[in-house]
Order: C-alpha cells, then sequence, then structure tokens
C-alpha cells in the first residue's frame, strides 16, 4: 500500500502546531472575562469543536446520499469518517459545555434546545453504529448505513425546531438557560481573535483527520480484501 | 409463502392502478393473517394495557396529575404498542422468507412499503380505537375531542412511516427486533414530543393557535419521511 501523502504529513503537523497556538490564545493571550471569570476560556473550544461536529454532521449526509446515487463504496467509508469525528466532537462539546455551565449555570445539565439536541443526535450516531455493527454482509451495511443517516439528517431539524417550540411555550426553566440571558458577554479584540484562531485551527483538525481516517478505512478495506484472497 | 391474494378487499376500486391495487394486496395479506392468527393485535392490546396499569402505580394518577400527564402515558404506551407491532409485522416477513417473495412480484417496490405502513397503521390505530375508551372510563377524563383523534392521527401515521422503514433494516441484521426502538426513538423523538404536546394541549383546552403550530409540525414531519421512506425503500429490501 501507498505511504502517507506528504500533504497529509504536513498537514498534520500543521494541525498539532496550530492546536498549541489555539491553546496559547484562548489559555494566556485572551483576557479574563469579567464575571465569569477563567471558566469562560472554556468557550473557545466548546464553539470550535461544536463547529467540527457540525461539519462532520453535513458531510456525513452528503456522503449518505452521495452512495445511494453512485452505489461507490468510497462514500461509504467517506460517511463512516464523518460520523466518527462528529460523533467525538459533539461529546467534547458537550463535556465542555457542562464544565461551562456548572458555574455559570449552576448545573451541569439543562434541557435547553441546543443541548438536548446535541444529545440526541449523539444517541442517532450511537444507534448508527449499532447498525453498522449488526449488519455483516458489507454492501448491505453500507446501504443501511446510507439510509440511516439521511433519516437522521433529515429528522435533525425538526427535532431542533421542535424543542425548541417547546421551549418558547413553555418559558419557565430552572434558572433560565438561555445563553443570551445568562452567561452572555461582550468579546473583546483579543478574545475575537482567540475565537476566530480556534474556529480555524478545528476546521483544519477536521480535514486532517477526516483524511486519515478515510485513508484508514480505505486500508482497512484492502486489508478485508487481501484477507479474503489469502482464504480463498 | 407470500403469493398475492386472488381476492382483493371488496372495497378496493376496480380501476385504481396497479401501483395502489399492489399496495392494496399487501396490506390485506396482512390484515388476513392477522384476523386468522390474532397474534398480533392481540399481544399490542395486552402489553398497551399492562402499560396503562403500571403507569397508574408509578406516577399515582390521581386526579391533579392525570389532567397534564394524560397526553405522555397515552403516547409512551402508543409507541411502545407500535414498537410491538412494527417488530413483529416485519419479522413474518423475515421467517417465512415471504420477503422474498413479495419482492418477486412484478410491483414497484414501494407499493410494498407503502403496504406494510398501511397495514402496521391500522394495527396501532386499533389499538387506539380500543385504548382510549378504556382509559377514558378508568379515569373518567374525556378524550373524543376531534383535534385530539387529529393529531393521534397524524402522530400514528408519522411514527409508522418512519418505523416501517427502519423496521425493514433492523430485521436483516443480526439483533434483530433489539435494534429497532434503538433506531427509530431518536429520529421519532420530534414526532412524539409534538404529539405529546398537541394533545396535551387540547385535553387541557389550550390556545388553539399555540396548538395549530404542532399540527403543522406533525404534517411536516409526515410529509418529509413520506418521501424520504418513498426514495429510499428500493435500497432497504435490495439483495
Amino acid at each position: 500500500m501507498q505511504a502517507k501523502p506528504t500533504t497529509l504529513k504536513v498537514l498534520d503537523i500543521a494541525s498539532i502546531l496550530l492546536l498549541a497556538a489555539a491553546l496559547y490564545l484562548a489559555l494566556i493571550y485572551a483576557p479574563e472575562e469579567a464575571t465569569m471569570g477563567q471558566v469562560q476560556r472554556v468557550f473557545y473550544f466548546h464553539i470550535a469543536t461544536a463547529w467540527t461536529g457540525l461539519l462532520g454532521f453535513v458531510a456525513a449526509g452528503v456522503a449518505g446520499v452521495a452512495f445511494l446515487v453512485t452505489k461507490d463504496q468510497k462514500w461509504d467509508i467517506v460517511e463512516v469518517a464523518a460520523v466518527e469525528i462528529s460523533l467525538v466532537f459533539f461529546l467534547i462539546t458537550i463535556v465542555l459545555g457542562s464544565i461551562w455551565a456548572r458555574p455559570v449555570w449552576n448545573t451541569w445539565w439543562t434541557w435547553d434546545p441546543r443541548l438536548t439536541w446535541a444529545a440526541i443526535t449523539e444517541l442517532i450516531y450511537i444507534a448508527y453504529f449499532m447498525l453498522r455493527q449488526g449488519v455483516d454482509d458489507p454492501s448491505r451495511r453500507a446501504r443501511f448505513a446510507a439510509v440511516y443517516t439521511i433519516v437522521g439528517a433529515a429528522s435533525a431539524p425538526i427535532t431542533f425546531f421542535v424543542i425548541r417550540l417547546v421551549r418558547t411555550i413553555h418559558p419557565v426553566i430552572i434558572g433560565g438557560s438561555d445563553p443570551s440571558a445568562q452567561g452572555a458577554f461582550a468579546m473583546s479584540p483579543e478574545m475575537e481573535l482567540a475565537f476566530f484562531f480556534a474556529l480555524f485551527t478545528f476546521t483544519v483538525i477536521f480535514v486532517d483527520l477526516f483524511w486519515n481516517r478515510i485513508r484508514m478505512g480505505r486500508l482497512a478495506t484492502r486489508v478485508e480484501q487481501l484477507k479474503l484472497s489469502v482464504m480463498r | 409463502m407470500a403469493a398475492r391474494p386472488r381476492t382483493l378487499p371488496a372495497s378496493s376500486p376496480s380501476a385504481a392502478s396497479s401501483f395502489f391495487r399492489a399496495m392494496l394486496a399487501v396490506a390485506w395479506k396482512d390484515l388476513a393473517a392477522e384476523l386468522r392468527s390474532r397474534e398480533l393485535f392481540s399481544a399490542m392490546l395486552v402489553f398497551s394495557l399492562l402499560v396503562i396499569v403500571i403507569f397508574n402505580f408509578a406516577l399515582e394518577l390521581d386526579i391533579r396529575t392525570r389532567q397534564s400527564v394524560t397526553s405522555g402515558v397515552l403516547w409512551v404506551t402508543f409507541a411502545f404498542a407500535g414498537t410491538l407491532g412494527l417488530n413483529r409485522s416485519m419479522a413474518i416477513e423475515k421467517e417465512q422468507s415471504s420477503m422474498d417473495g413479495l419482492l418477486l412480484a412484478p410491483v414497484d417496490r414501494s407499493a410494498i412499503y407503502f403496504g406494510k405502513v398501511a397495514s402496521n397503521l391500522v394495527f396501532m390505530l386499533g389499538v387506539e380505537v380500543v385504548v382510549l375508551p378504556i382509559y377514558a372510563l378508568l379515569y373518567n377524563v374525556n378524550l373524543f375531542i376531534p383535534g385530539f383523534l387529529l393529531v393521534l392521527l397524524l402522530g400514528s401515521v408519522g411514527y409508522i412511516v418512519v418505523g416501517t422503514l427502519l423496521a425493514a433494516m433492523a430485521v436483516q441484521s443480526r439483533a434483530r427486533d433489539m435494534l429497532l426502538p434503538i433506531l427509530h426513538f431518536p429520529v421519532a423523538m420530534a414526532v412524539l414530543i409534538a404529539s405529546v404536546k398537541a394533545s396535551g394541549g387540547y385535553l387541557t383546552g389550550a390556545d388553539p393557535a399555540s396548538i395549530q403550530t404542532w399540527l403543522n409540525l406533525l404534517i411536516v414531519y409526515d410529509v418529509v419521511f413520506t418521501s424520504i421512506a418513498f426514495m429510499v425503500f428500493d435500497f432497504v429490501v435490495e439483495e
């Protein structure tokens, strides 16, 4: 099998360096927020990881449609890569959010639309992997996974709308979970720099991980084929 | 085997397109099998009643709580019973390899899908029709509000439309019926929440304008997922 492409190697190193720089900007360079204090620094990576998760979510939906249209196995590999990255990054987003919410909202968790939506999306992803695991035949597995990705991607916006509506009709929420109401703040130019840099960094990290994961998926398929040819 | 029944239900219009006839034939096959065995419907019904009895003690359904939780209790009951029915109706096709027979029939495959949706919907609505009067009797609440019944219909359609598609995938997996609720509940969350809220609104006599939004959402969900299932069902059954 061919060696790792040079561009990908460069991207790997760039991701690490950018992450280090983003950490410096978020943890040291950006000024301390007046009311929330140090815990506000979670925000830079919280939004950035959510953004990465969302990129993966969209990529998975596109790959699912592309697979059903073309029936090309490579789209299945792309789809798994996207779902895996999205699953991990949404999880990181939720954990970071909880760390921030504990002192600011005085609770680890609240049934805020965004939080609830992220949790349901994670459950869809977990169901996705259970479905994949339960189907042995590779072509059938790919078809089912693509169908479920499309169903999941279509349900997500409706689910978000429904949950948000629950909140607007029942505005009584323990502690008031609307971020614009509690925990909102205006960004200083230094904060903005740290924020957009983190966003950029995680976009690069997304591309890097995505590429690596797709490459790994291809290699895994190749190993599978070689194993079969040996057995024959 | 799943030979198409020679006699179609008397109500089937003679001038209907072949798609519609195929769909009715699949639905009629399921209903005829059920009329003879009475396995599925009785199981769903007894299960629903047991769930309601459990809720009675788990939630202490006294007069005050009853008002606010009735729609939730009913929807959880119907959702669970619906899952039971969806699993069984697809497992039957798998067990006797009758799905293969159906797929050999020279009809559009989405006709098979809509036939299964129709029969599953009849089972779920049938359970609702029996459970509602019993619930109304047991707890002395008036459930015969036209808007509420409309919500039941729209919600059940959405639930079954997605469920039938996912059940067709779940039965072909190793985990079989265990997988269906795991696949189904997260994507059906929207329809369940909207149904609970809309029926709760009707039962507590809320402002019709606020209920209208939920109804619209239910209709959107039904339309979106009927179209998606129509487009992708081929990929689920293809060999």
